[in-house]
């Protein structure tokens, strides 16, 4: 059995070795890493540094694979010498390893630039995951960081450090941001979006000289400027590590040279990732890199035959919400013809270089969604002639199939967790797969970075008997993002404001539906925890009053449970006088409607009401109503007044994707209408049952049993349980009656009333830290957001 | 024209607007984050408050039936009609928002 040594653990080793397997090669594998860390997907440090995922989240092969593949894995261990001559590698440890056949995957590291104080404290790089976890621990709100670099490594890290709180500033050498990929225009296109989410970008700044006794406090400028800084981070380039290529007496020259079958010079040592070079290119992009493996694998067990024939250069960045595609040349040069498309407003610009009648480069800024269309053309080398009314639109649909057809089965479409397209073929037709989230669980397709989704999606189209595509709704075109989309970005972002999301995501200005919508977003993501801007809300929450057609506003105070007293109604009855309201009308929901009321006049009405708002105006909770129950009535089994009135005050002042009304009844006559509210309580022998979903509306639907408790208290847990998660998962403006009909009762039970119980517990978490900073919007008439928020405005002149 | 002081530019949120009576006009008037606008304070569709209006950009939603007016002409864009809300010029003076009226308005109040 031959000893093969491979000196990397990085994601092109291993995955090289993954094919070594799969040729069943007699060999005794032993893997050198000088990282501590098991084989991890390297191009997802970025979303690990701004808190989207853990170091765990983004592990390759765990230990069991090395494990149940027979592999030695010695971590932490740097090789620092080879002796071709005994065909040895020694370690920093002072080991020695003998090898039969070595594969050098050692990867590439951070360029360091000649600048003077470079090696202070807190100086750091951003290249592996212990790089990562060093700025993890340094970042913090009010931290200054200064990247220097604007390129893919520098702008991920920027954003991620800014994400953790800190000040962010990017200092970039030339005039534009990742000018090895990007033309200028692209590259100011990006620089307002980086600006728009709050990182500082200074270009043409060539930095000289880091300050500060020991530990780093700022960065000098060539032209004498300075900048304070508690943290700077390294970001000027990568070089290939090839000094154990340059000790095996391999040819190297920028990077370890291989000819098409991944062969050094050398016939026992092989070399695979970014520390190769290729016809005198080097790759840096994983799906290169993954085929570069398959080709050596096959040399190296003997199988020689497949080549590697090279890689259109490509590069992606990975921050949310910043789409930047480029790919091929991006410069225009004589011969070429440059097609663009740009839209300002929404950040967006697109161009297409063409040499001929086939695509030479192509960069994308603000929308990347068709990159693996202009990837294809590239690869391809397709002849457009045919196209060129459709380069930057979708061409209308003829053969779905046909593209994917064009894809070898053996071709790997997610290069991220290495899922080809015959995996997931394999998958669509044994497993029974119809949509892409059971791909994804399947065969993990599409998980990691996601830029194969609409490949994969394409496959399901054309294989899957019966896809279903995930109708993805965007709320809005001012932010074209379907609503669950927008909650994870909101989320992941930390997007604490309605203007945040509409500059970073939309157009910057919003309209009439995306601004209410976003409100309610940002509230329910942070619990009430927001930055409320009332600008972006209806009339009817910045006044806390519904607008009537002329332009008066209706009052309706609170009445929990529909019940009153003779001083409540004395007190509504002198409002009613004193500000001459134009109609007193009793309500479908057990209240009282004070009608005409001028905007002026409501804060002293409610001062004069001395009631909370029932909140009949807005887009949350509603009322309980309730029957008398076992208070009263001869026929009542379950006490109704008291549990309505204590689910009322459970979930009053909170809002909701769409109003929410809510019964209780005393036993199942239904005085109460119940079994048509959106939450119901139905009293029985010794039970309630629990039931969400009805209507009497529009339509009118039987509300949906959720489930049968005995006591009260569990009934009103039930209730919460649904209604948090109903604020969670509806998109605004979806009835409860839509909602379960979507989501299906038998999923909204597991994952309410038959959830685990820490999933309760965060629910009810959840729902406890809305309400604890959630208020009685009628409170504003002591304290007003606004000092003019409910005054006529009266000129400081008066006309003669 | 006649220019009126009407209010502390403090008065009027960012993106918001608020209703002003000047003589027998009532008058919506909007802060637009980069300068001020000024509408009358009723939508052609049904005379609602365009002053309670969400602002969307440079035109105003009304409140009521989500007629969409552009502040800077005064056209209604959504639905698209050939109708337009008068507006006035506005500048702003030492922190002070002021409105031009016209002459004959002037003379009717």
């Amino acid at each position: 059995m031959e000893d093969l040594v491979v000196v990397g653990n990085g994601m092109a080793g291993v995955a090289c070795l993954e094919q070594i397997l799969k040729h069943a090669p007699k060999f005794r594998v032993t893997v050198f890493g000088d990282e501590t860390h098991v084989n991890y997907n390297r191009i997802m440090l970025s979303s690990v540094l701004a808190g989207e995922r853990t170091a765990d989240d983004i592990t390759i092969n765990p230990l069991e694979w090395y494990q149940q593949n027979g592999i030695t894995l010695r971590l932490g261990v740097r090789i620092t010498d080879v002796g071709p001559k005994h065909r040895t590698v020694t370690g920093d440890d002072g080991s020695a390893t003998h090898y039969d056949k070595l594969l050098l995957a050692t990867g590439s590291q951070p360029l360091i630039p000649p600048i003077e104080g470079i090696d202070k404290e807190n100086v750091l790089t951003f290249r592996n995951l212990n790089d990562t976890r060093a700025l993890v621990a340094r970042a913090g709100k009010g931290v200054r960081a200064v990247v220097i670099g604007g390129g893919l490594l520098g702008l991920e890290a920027a954003r991620g450090l800014q994400l953790r709180g800190c000040d962010v500033t990017v200092v970039h050498l030339v005039e534009t941001l990742m000018n090895m990929q990007l033309d200028g225009t692209g590259g100011l296109y990006l620089q307002r979006k980086m600006e728009q989410m709050g990182v500082r970008v200074l270009t043409e700044r060539s930095t000289t000289k880091l300050l500060g006794n020991g530990r780093v406090e700022g960065v000098c400028f060539k032209d004498g400027a300075e900048l304070e800084a508690d943290l700077v981070v390294v970001a000027a380039g990568i070089r290939p590590n090839v000094e154990l290529g340059r000790k095996a007496g391999l040819t190297v020259n920028r990077g370890i040279v291989v000819n098409d079958y991944m062969e050094t010079s050398s016939p026992r040592v092989f070399a695979v990732g970014e520390c190769v070079e290729h016809n005198g290119q080097i790759y840096g992009l994983v799906a290169p890199l993954l085929e570069q493996g398959k080709v050596l694998a096959a040399t190296i067990t003997g199988n020689r035959g497949p080549v590697f024939q090279g890689w259109t250069p490509a590069a992606k960045l990975k921050i949310m919400g910043v789409d930047v595609f480029s790919a091929g040349e991006f410069q225009e040069s004589a011969g070429i013809e440059a097609v663009r498309y740009e839209d300002p407003a929404m950040g967006v610009y697109k161009k297409l270089l063409l040499r001929g009648n086939r695509l030479a480069g192509v960069v994308l800024v603000g929308d990347a969604s068709d990159s693996n269309r202009y990837m294809d053309w590239l690869r391809n080398d397709a002849d457009l002639l045919m196209r060129r009314r459709n380069l930057l639109f979708p061409e209308p649909e003829q053969d779905r199939g046909a593209s994917v057809a064009e894809v070898a089965d053996s071709e790997t479409v997610c290069g991220c967790m290495g899922v080809s397209k015959g995996a997931i073929i394999h998958a669509i037709h044994e497993k029974g797969i119809r949509t892409l989230a059971q791909l994804k669980e399947c065969t993990r397709a599409s998980t990691g970075c996601g830029s194969c989704t609409s490949v994969c999606e394409q496959i399901l189209k054309a294989v899957a008997p019966d896809f279903e595509e995930e109708t993805k709704k965007v709320l809005c075109k001012c932010v074209p993002f379907p609503q669950e989309n927008l909650r994870e970005i909101i989320r992941s972002q930390k997007l604490k404001s309605v203007q945040q999301v509409l500059e970073i995501y939309g157009n910057g200005t919003g309209c009439e539906v995306c601004k209410p919508a976003l409100s309610y977003l940002v509230d329910v993501v942070w619990c009430g925890d927001h930055e409320e801007d009332r600008s972006a809300r209806f009339i009817n929450d910045r006044v806390h009053a519904n607008i009537q057609n002329d332009g008066t506003f209706s009052v309706v105070p609170r009445i929990r449970g529909g019940v009153t007293s003779p001083g409540e109604l004395r007190r509504i009855a002198d409002v009613a006088e004193k500000y001459r309201v134009k109609m007193v009308k009793i309500t479908g929901s057990q209240r009282i409607d004070l009608l005409g009321v001028q905007k002026s006049d409501l804060p002293k009405i409610w001062a004069d009401l001395g009631m909370p708002s029932g909140q009949a105006y807005t887009k949350g909770v509603r009322m309980v109503k309730t029957c008398v129950g076992t208070e009263f009535c001869r026929f009542g089994v379950q006490d109704a007044i008291s549990t309505g009135i204590e689910l009322e005050k459970r979930l009053e002042n909170l809002y909701t994707p769409h109003k929410t009304k809510m019964a209780v009844t005393g036993c199942p006559r239904n005085c109460s209408e119940a079994t048509v509210k959106d939450i119901g309580l139905v009293g029985q022998e010794g039970s309630w049952q629990v039931v969400v979903g009805g209507a009497a509306g529009k339509h009118v639907r039987k509300a949906d049993l959720l489930i049968t408790v005995k006591t009260n208290e569990e009934a009103l847990e039930a209730a919460m349980l649904f209604f948090q998660y109903y604020r969670e998962h509806a998109n605004y403006l979806e009835r409860t009656y839509d909602f379960v009909e979507r989501v299906g009762i038998e999923k909204i039970r597991k994952e309410t009333v038959y959830a685990t119980p820490p999933q309760k517990r965060d629910l009810l978490r959840r729902l406890r830290k809305s309400k604890a900073l959630s208020r009685d919007a009628w409170l504003e008439r002591e304290a007003p957001v606004h000092p003019t928020q409910f005054v006529q405005i009266q000129p400081m002149e008066v006309i003669q | 024209m006649n220019w009126i002081r009407v209010t502390s530019t403090e008065n009027i949120p960012l993106r918001e607007g608020r209703a002003v009576r000047i003589g027998d006009q009532e008058i919506a008037v909007f802060n637009l984050g980069d300068r001020f606008v000024a509408c009358h304070n009723a939508c052609p569709h049904r005379g609602g408050p365009l002053a309670d209006g969400i602002v969307s950009g440079t035109s105003v939603v009304c409140p009521l039936h989500a007629y969409r007016v552009c502040l800077e002409s005064g056209k209604v864009t959504k639905p698209d009609l050939c109708v337009r809300v008068d507006t006035y010029p506005v500048r702003v003076e030492d922190g002070v928002v002021m409105i031009a009226m016209p002459e004959e308005q002037e003379k009717a109040a």
